[in-house]
């Protein structure tokens, strides 16, 4: 019985594996019809592994589930930092940070929204939207001035923000009279709390946290991109532990008592289904793809590779650092909203920094600049150390299960030794790869290795 | 290609694991499938607070191998299944799905933090499944959101409104103190909590509050916080932390020379508690080693046999594991009582019973909560010893 | 989306007439500097006793994040890896003095030989070799490090080294943390030697007796604390000394500025990192056995804070630059009190990395940072 686990959890990581293959591979192929029937089928696949029963439970029980929806938005905030860092070379820690705020502000407006309160939803889709506007609007303004210093730039956005909040709290507030009244209460739901609507407000809810979490990373890259890689990196760590700091005080500092600060934030509902976690990885996955074979992505590609060149070819640096920045937060933050209405409950624990070196570790695990191996690395990740080794050492007795975290780090070490440049290096399955560029051969110039 | 030879080789080393595994299958197993109760013990191995993971699991294990040694419950043997689950949601949510759906467990004892045992609860109410946790002072543990008990969960520790009340009592009238000064961590629900209910209480008492600084859990140096209680000079500190912060403050405030005693609550229990640094503090706690009761003398006693500290000394059991010895005895002896292998029987029977345990005789109350005298413990001479029992 | 974002060295295109902007950002900074002017100065009016206390808190902070500073400064400043391991050799520093002390009661030995020895002068030598013997495990634990995890990633991407540094960070950890290793208690440190403090009034310096409170408007310090600041000041020397005036420190340099010409010139690379390694992490070994003796608790993850905060100091300071590493650690320490004691404790890590953000705006490499040099 015990051993028939173990070497399900084995099987399961090699299924994953073959099932991310074919999804990707299908997605690649020619006709569009066929690219929808593998779609509904990847998902129908999964679907039905869930419903299924088998015995006395379903093919794939809620352990597995549980594992999927983290792996799949763990997926999400990978593919992300693979974009900021893997692809455009600007080494940051802030991922975690913008997964935190995306978890935490989808939360807070499906939370309010089951409780009457619509002002979540709409001080943040109007502050969002407001927000991107006031962002475009100042940026035209300044690109007819040249020459303004980023703090002057930063200065100006800064200001601009705090308008654009004060103006969506002053019209959430205005507008939350004439729709409260249809959200009922926890205790009994009202027409807008329920059923499609709630499922709307859900898909609103995660879009909105991942533009938000996009406008805060434009405000915070604005001045920090300017500096170096590395301390690029270590000035979005601090912005991890800053998060971290708000989300441990959001009832003291900040203004939100049902964040509940250090205690955790209960009651958020749990609407995350295999639909929603597979259409939003499927979107990020889609979304990323299409911006890395654009011009775009081969001006993201170009500033990595030497940013001498590319600025002598015409290409904005900064802006195209800033533009790759905000993609990567928002996937972190559509990432944090999906994974906050799977688990039901937020505490700040999760965020800490040194989790925040979980997806760095995945990325670089997968071979940077690979999407294929981020979101390999992703599930294999999850079902590897909460899966197998979970399984693994349960059954070596009550000692054990300490051990788990030694042995991370030694198989992170090995296969960092054996296979510096990750586990698939730039190799990239069906739909992912280039479709007409074929991609050079060796991705490491001079500036990315230590010369020895 | 290369990139699939790693991965066979990555395959072929998770086979060579899984291989180990029969041989190390029966050390957990042991009895024969069918007749045995499994109990799963979810405890913070690793993690942020991996000591109270050990206390726990050897308190609980302890209460299990007792069971097994007196013939099992209901004539089965009892399995403990150990998990990790590192004081933070996910492996906890992962621990639990585990133990349940994979393990088909029905009673779970833990976690200790209640940010671990809040998802928990929620997936074992969801799932009909029996918890207890030792240590969870969080009302969300046994309250949902809109403040209703959950049926399946149980806690076997007081709750803050209780300590801090015994707390500031305590202050009030052994200590005779008129001011108070509160040291707090905003981050930790619990400190946090305490902090609150001793405010309420002392200055209901019509005791004064002279000065409140925060902290955070991971600084070690307090010599800005300690500077302001020494302008202050109130007559008692209230630092309701966890012994390793204890320690740290205790010892910077006798160097700076500050004579007012520290009083807290039961994070301050621990072998590792420094008594030469605390001198002259008083916490309040769950239950003494040192007290005078059958029932404690035989657990420390059993404590001490099973389990040796680095010198090889027999160790003195904590108050996190004389507290998940008792939730696991509870809910074994509610599962004897009940006397059927049932859930909804044994949750049913906790929340009715009265249990002799460890940290005094319990029931519990409406939201789960037991109802239990506090013991307050006084440092004194560089010992621990029991002072008196407060009925909150 | 063009010329948006600030490139301050592109070329003057000129389409229109310029319009600078720059007094707007000039305008925030001076305004941000005048709030926390007036917030020290009115807190400095109010009560100079507990800010002078305040500020002496600070120092102390600040000394010992410059021991460990120096090790993430000149190792980066020669491989440009961020180190991570380096506050977990700062940990095991610390835990092997705990072993020393607690169990082995080694800071006495001098007693056992030689029994008419004034107990002073045997708690000086036994603790000098108490750390001694600390530090001579932490190199040889950071040379193994080195040996085993950077040094075959040495020409591969860095990423892949930072990676394992990380790796390495959480086996010390985790690794530490098994019951049989160190165990994952909070431990309460036994000191080799008694802390004694004393205050300053108005009427001179006194030693605190226990049990009796200072007066009022006194200022304490204790012997640990004067200690940690002769110690760190001495290393700052020593290493002034070793990098700008041996051989070593030459070859360090070479090395740091242009490897393979430096490989040219007949300097063993190799052997000069595994050198750095080690100096950083012999002074991580003291940091750990005075900062254990300092707050006398210790346990595995003692190390990860100081570590970043250390690290935070030596880019602050201008990475690579030893200096620097030192006066960035002690603005580290002063930010991190004063805001404690004026501000808000939890906002203490917001406001030392603003501080980084906003130094490194000003002047890109650090403080004391030179200009990075135009080789690929």
């Amino acid at each position: 019985m015990e051993l028939g686990f173990l070497i399900g959890s084995v099987v399961k990581i090699g299924a994953i594996l073959a099932y991310l293959y074919g999804l990707l591979w299908v997605l690649g192929h020619k006709k569009l019809w066929v690219k929808i029937v593998g779609v509904v089928a990847a998902f129908a696949i999964v679907q039905l592994a869930f419903t299924i029963t088998i015995g006395d439970s379903t093919i794939l029980n809620e352990f597995d589930s549980g594992l999927v929806f983290q792996a799949a938005s763990m997926t999400m905030i990978a593919l992300g930092l693979n974009l900021i860092y893997g692809f455009n070379g600007q080494f940051s820690l802030g991922q975690w940070g913008f997964y935190g705020i995306g978890a935490y502000t989808a939360a807070d407006i499906t939370f309010r929204w089951i409780n009457g309160d619509s002002r979540g939803l709409l001080v943040v889709g109007i502050g969002s939207i407001l927000g991107a506007v006031m962002i475009l609007g100042i940026q035209k303004w300044l690109s007819r001035l040249r020459g303004v210093p980023v703090l002057s730039a930063f200065t100006f956005y800064l200001f601009g923000s705090v308008l654009v909040g004060a103006v969506a709290v002053v019209i959430g507030n205005a507008l939350n009279p004439a729709i409260s009244p249809l959200l009922g209460s926890a205790y009994e739901p009202g027409p807008l709390s329920q059923g499609i609507w709630l499922q709307i407000v859900y898909f609103l809810a995660i879009i909105f946290a991942g533009v938000f979490a996009g406008e805060v990373s434009f405000l915070f890259g604005l001045p920090v991109l300017s500096l170096g890689s590395d301390y690029f990196g270590i000035a979005t760590l601090g912005f991890t532990i800053i998060v971290n700091t708000l989300m441990l005080n959001s009832d003291t500092i900040l203004p939100f008592p049902e964040m509940k600060g250090g205690r955790g934030m209960i009651g958020i509902p749990k609407l995350t289904t295999w639909f929603w976690a597979f259409f939003f990885m499927l979107m990020v996955i889609i979304i990323m793809r299409n911006v890395i074979h654009s011009s775009t992505g081969r001006t993201i590609l170009a500033v990595r590779e030497d940013e001498t060149a590319a600025k002598a070819m015409g290409i904005d640096l900064a802006s195209t650092k800033l533009l790759t920045f905000v993609i990567g937060s928002f996937f972190a933050g559509i990432g944090g909203g999906v994974y906050a209405h799977y688990i039901g409950f937020l505490s700040p624990g999760t965020f800490d920094f040194l989790a925040g070196f979980n997806p760095l570790i995945i990325v670089v695990f997968g071979g940077l600049g690979s999407m294929t191996g981020t979101i390999a690395a992703s599930f294999g990740w999850i079902f590897f150390l909460e899966g197998l080794l979970r399984v693994l050492l349960g059954q070596m007795g009550p000692d054990a299960p300490t051990w788990r975290f030694v042995l991370y780090p030694i198989v992170l070490l090995l296969l960092m030794l054996i296979r510096p440049q990750g586990l698939l290096g730039t190799v990239e399955w069906g739909f992912l790869k280039a479709p007409f560029v074929r991609p050079r051969e060796n991705q490491h110039t001079a500036s990315d290795v230590v010369e020895g | 290609m290369r990139a699939f030879k790693v991965f066979g080789l990555l395959m072929v080393v998770v086979m060579v694991l899984s291989a180990c595994a029969p041989a190390a299958a029966p050390a957990a197993g042991g009895a024969a499938a069918g007749g045995e109760i499994k109990i799963a013990i979810l405890a913070p191995l690793s993690g942020p607070v991996p000591t109270f993971g050990l206390s726990t699991k050897e308190g609980a294990t302890l209460a299990v191998k007792e069971w097994n040694d007196k013939g099992g419950v209901l004539g089965k043997k009892i399995v403990a299944i150990v998990e990790d689950s590192q004081c933070t949601p996910d492996p906890a949510v992962n621990a639990a799905n585990k133990v349940i759906n994979q393990d088909k467990v029905k009673y779970i004892v833990g976690e200790v933090c209640s940010k671990a045992s809040i998802p928990v609860s929620e997936i074992a109410n969801e799932k009909k499944v029996v918890q207890i946790s030792g240590t969870s002072t969080n009302p969300s543990v046994v309250r949902d959101a809109a403040g209703k008990v959950k049926p399946f969960t149980f806690v076997a520790c007081f709750n803050d409104d209780t300590q801090g009340k015994v707390i500031a009592k305590f202050a009030k009238e052994n200590i005779k103190a008129k001011t108070a000064f509160i040291m707090l961590d905003q981050a930790n629900d619990y400190v946090k909590g305490l902090a609150e209910y001793f405010e309420k209480y002392f200055t209901a008492d019509g005791g004064t509050i002279v000065g409140k600084e925060t902290y955070t859990s991971k600084d070690t140096d307090f010599s800005t916080v300690l500077a302001k209680i020494a302008e202050a000079k109130p007559d008692v500190v209230v630092l309701p932390d966890y012994y390793n912060i204890v320690n740290l403050v205790t010892k910077q405030a006798k160097e700076k020379g500050i004579t007012a005693p520290f009083i807290g609550g039961d994070g301050w229990d621990s072998p590792d508690l420094d008594p030469k640094a605390a001198d002259g503090g008083f916490f309040t706690n769950h239950y003494s080693p040192t007290e005078d009761r059958e029932k404690v003398k035989t657990f420390v006693k059993n404590y001490g046999e099973a389990y040796k500290n680095d010198k090889g000394e027999p160790k003195t059991p904590d108050a996190l594991a004389a507290l998940a010895y008792d939730a696991t005895n509870i809910l074994i002896e509610a599962i004897s009582k009940a006397g059927e292998d049932d859930a909804t029987k044994v949750a049913d029977t906790i929340a009715k019973g009265k249990f002799e345990a460890v940290s005094g005789s319990i029931t519990f109350d409406e939201f789960h909560t037991p109802i239990k005298p506090v013991t307050v413990i006084a440092v004194k001479d560089g010992k621990v010893t029991f002072n008196s029992q407060v009925m909150p | 989306m063009q010329n948006t974002l600030v490139e301050q060295n592109s070329p003057p295109v000129d389409l229109k007439p310029r319009m600078s902007l720059a007094w707007v950002g000039k305008a925030f900074l001076i305004a941000l500097s005048l709030l926390i002017v007036y917030l020290l100065g009115t807190n400095l009016a109010k009560n100079p006793s507990l800010f002078a206390n305040i500020i002496l808190s600070g120092l102390q902070m600040g000394f010992v994040y410059a021991m460990i500073a120096l090790g993430y400064t000149m190792v980066y400043g020669i491989v440009k890896l961020i180190n991570f391991a380096h506050g977990d050799v700062f940990m095991v520093g610390a835990f092997v003095s705990y072993y020393l002390v607690y169990r082995f009661n080694f800071q006495n030995w001098p007693a056992l030989f030689f029994p008419d020895m004034p107990p002073m002068v045997v708690v000086v030598i036994g603790t000098i070799s108490v750390i001694i013997i600390a530090m001579i495990v932490c190199v040889l634990l950071a040379t193994t490090i080195e040996r085993v995890a950077y040094k075959p990633l040495r020409n591969a991407p860095r990423i892949a080294a930072l990676i394992t540094a990380i790796g390495v960070s959480f086996f010390l950890e985790f690794f530490g943390a098994l019951n049989f290793v160190f165990s994952p208690r909070f431990i309460p440190y036994t000191r080799p030697f008694e802390v004694v403090a004393w205050y300053i009034d108005g009427s001179g310096i006194h030693s605190i007796v226990a049990g009796t409170q200072p007066p009022a408007n006194a200022i304490t310090f204790s012997n640990i604390f004067l200690i940690i600041m002769i110690v760190s000041i001495l290393v700052q020397i020593f290493l002034q000394f070793l990098v700008k005036q041996t051989k070593m420190g030459i070859a360090m340099r070479a090395v740091s500025y242009d490897k393979p010409t430096a490989r040219l010139m007949g300097i063993n690379v190799d052997q000069v990192i595994s050198f750095t390694f080690a100096i950083g992490a012999a002074f991580a070994g003291l940091g750990g056995v005075l900062y254990a003796i300092a707050y006398s608790s210790i346990n595995t993850q003692m190390g990860i804070l100081p570590g970043l905060k250390a690290f935070v100091a030596a880019v602050l300071g201008g990475i690579g630059s030893i200096p620097g590493a030192f006066v960035g650690a002690l603005i580290m320490g002063q930010a991190e009190a004063l805001t404690m004691g004026f501000i808000s404790t939890p906002m203490r890590d917001a406001v030392a990395f603003a501080i980084l953000i906003i130094v490194l705006l000003v002047r890109p490499t650090g403080i004391f940072g030179e200009p990075e040099n135009e080789k690929a």
